[in-house]
């Protein structure tokens, strides 16, 4: 940590014992920059599946929904049954069927408008939702079949759960993402750092000679490339969140492909990143320089 | 100051130098002499702790070299002023910056030294040059730079390769005007040369004492030149 606070304190006479170099510091700068460019994707990829699957997990869990197939005659007999059932379930908070129309909405968009739906035989739906206890599924399966024949009880599971296990892993691969461009920003400034090290191998000798402990060495260099770490990736995360502003935003039907983004608080991860990767340059430069000192004379 | 013990020192295959004993004491002037490729320059690096001895011992300021970290090399070369013959530089700073890299890399305030800086500059006589940058330099003036970059810290001892190898006779006799005005202040001088007329005309002003690398051994020459 003293260390840390020393590089940061700065040291003007240190900085200037390294030769200024332009391209290479381009490049570095360059990096980090695309580096962080694509932390602010992969980041806002897993903070959205996580959002999703928290989702799916918590509204789809609370409801459920029971189908009543009749004939045409039964089915308003059936329904009120499958009512009366339902509200003498412990853990069913309400149960509500829906309306023609509504049936009719939820068709829509896969049917087009202007179908004839009151001369097919459409099942009617009852919405379900659950307290939050929960209802034993099983029981009410038996009962339901045991009292209207008709019905079946469709609590989501079979949907929710590969859903919420493919955002799970929608996130575990965003996180790994991260994790590869954090290790791939490490290699690629310590490869900088020691081409920066041999070319200035003639600088190191003359500092050794006149009394330069390896830490001041050290710290000219670390100093420099910490510092383009830093504002490489400060630069690439601000381009990164305007790339994501500028996405459409989410829309209700398709909510869960387009909802790639930050929400809230959550807008100020992205600013963990320049600091982050300004750390990873410090430490890949550190390790990179003390190996090259070791081997000179 | 710097002492060697029975040292010898070989490079991959063959011995180059064996045997070898010197005690550099406060005060002391000393040439090294000995044909081209005899070790003189290996048996310079010996004494600032560049090279550790394949055996025998070394001490650095009664400091084994062989238990010394790579930072307590560092403390001893600021004690040590080291004047190679191709002098090196950071070539993108002034003169005056190169002078005073000893100071700013062991951390001392360079507005505090700055009278210093500059009557060192003006004893080395680079007061025009102290601007240049390096490579502009001549032979004579980068010798003179190095032997300001060396001295700067006050160092107890002042090793010097081939000081005068690149420069003419004038100014080789500046630069050991140079040196022995050092001496008289109190420093404990080594220069290896293979320049006798060197040796000579220091003779004329200072006590010195002469060394000579033959046949992988060193010698005493006093008397003999």
């Amino acid at each position: 940590m003293t260390a840390v606070r020393g590089m940061l304190a700065g040291d003007a006479q240190a900085d200037r014992v390294v030769p200024p170099t332009g391209f290479t510091a381009w490049l570095t700068l360059f990096s980090a920059g695309a580096m962080a460019f694509l932390a602010v994707f992969a980041l806002a990829l897993s903070l959205a599946t996580g959002r999703l699957a928290d989702r799916w997990g918590n509204e789809l869990a609370r409801t459920a929904t029971v189908r009543i197939s009749a004939p045409e005659a039964q089915m308003a007999a059936q329904t009120a049954a499958a009512l009366r059932v339902l509200e003498t379930t412990t853990g069913v908070a309400r149960a509500r069927a829906l309306s023609d129309i509504e049936q009719a909405a939820l068709l829509e968009p896969w049917f087009g408008p202007g179908l004839p739906l009151d001369q097919l035989p459409i099942p009617r739906l009852i919405e379900v939702i659950e307290t939050g206890a929960g209802f034993d599924a099983q029981g009410l399966r038996l009962r339901l079949a045991a009292e209207v024949p008709g019905a079946v009880l469709d609590d989501h599971t079979r949907w929710r759960e590969p859903l919420t296990r493919a955002a799970g892993r929608l996130r575990l691969l965003g996180l790994v993402a991260l994790g590869l461009i954090a290790a791939a920003t490490a290699a690629m400034i310590t490869l900088a750092a020691q081409a920066a090290l041999a070319a200035n191998a003639q600088v190191i000798s003359v500092l050794r000679l006149v009394g330069a402990q390896d830490g001041y060495i050290a710290r000219a260099f670390v100093r420099r490339f910490a510092a383009r770490g830093l504002a490489g990736a400060a630069i690439g995360t601000v381009l990164g969140c305007l790339a994501i502003l500028a996405l459409p935003a989410a829309q209700v039907e398709g909510g869960f492909l387009t909802g790639l983004g930050f929400q809230g608080w959550h807008w100020l991860w992205p600013f963990v990143i320049p600091p982050l990767a300004g750390l990873v340059a410090f430490g890949a430069t550190l390790t990179a320089a003390r190996r090259t000192l070791e081997e000179m004379p | 100051m710097i002492e060697l013990e029975s040292v010898a020192y070989s490079y991959g295959g063959g011995e180059l130098l064996g045997d070898v004993s010197l005690s550099l004491a406060p005060g002391s002037f000393h040439f090294l002499t000995g044909p081209s490729g005899s070790g003189k320059t290996t048996l310079l690096k010996l004494c600032y702790g560049a090279l550790v001895p394949s055996s025998g011992t070394v001490r650095l300021f009664a400091q084994d070299r062989r238990e010394m970290t790579r930072d307590d090399v560092a403390m001893a070369r600021r004690r040590i002023g080291v004047v190679h013959q191709d002098c090196q530089f950071l070539d993108h700073l002034s003169v005056a910056d190169n002078i005073a890299l000893p100071l700013s890399v062991s951390g001392r305030d360079l507005l505090a030294e700055e009278p210093n800086l500059r009557e060192l500059v003006g004893w080395v006589g680079l007061k025009e040059r102290a601007q240049a940058l390096p490579p502009e330099l001549s032979g004579g003036e980068r010798q003179r730079a190095a032997l300001a970059r060396a001295v700067i810290m006050s160092p107890d001892v002042v090793l010097a390769d081939e000081p005068t190898g690149n420069v003419d006779w004038e100014m080789s006799q500046r630069l050991l005007r140079l040196l022995i005005e050092l001496n008289r202040m109190g420093k404990t001088i080594l220069i290896a040369t293979h320049d006798l007329a060197l040796i000579r005309a220091a003779k004329a002003h200072v006590q010195t004492r002469v060394l000579r690398i033959a046949s992988r051994r060193l010698q005493f020459a006093g008397a003999d030149l």
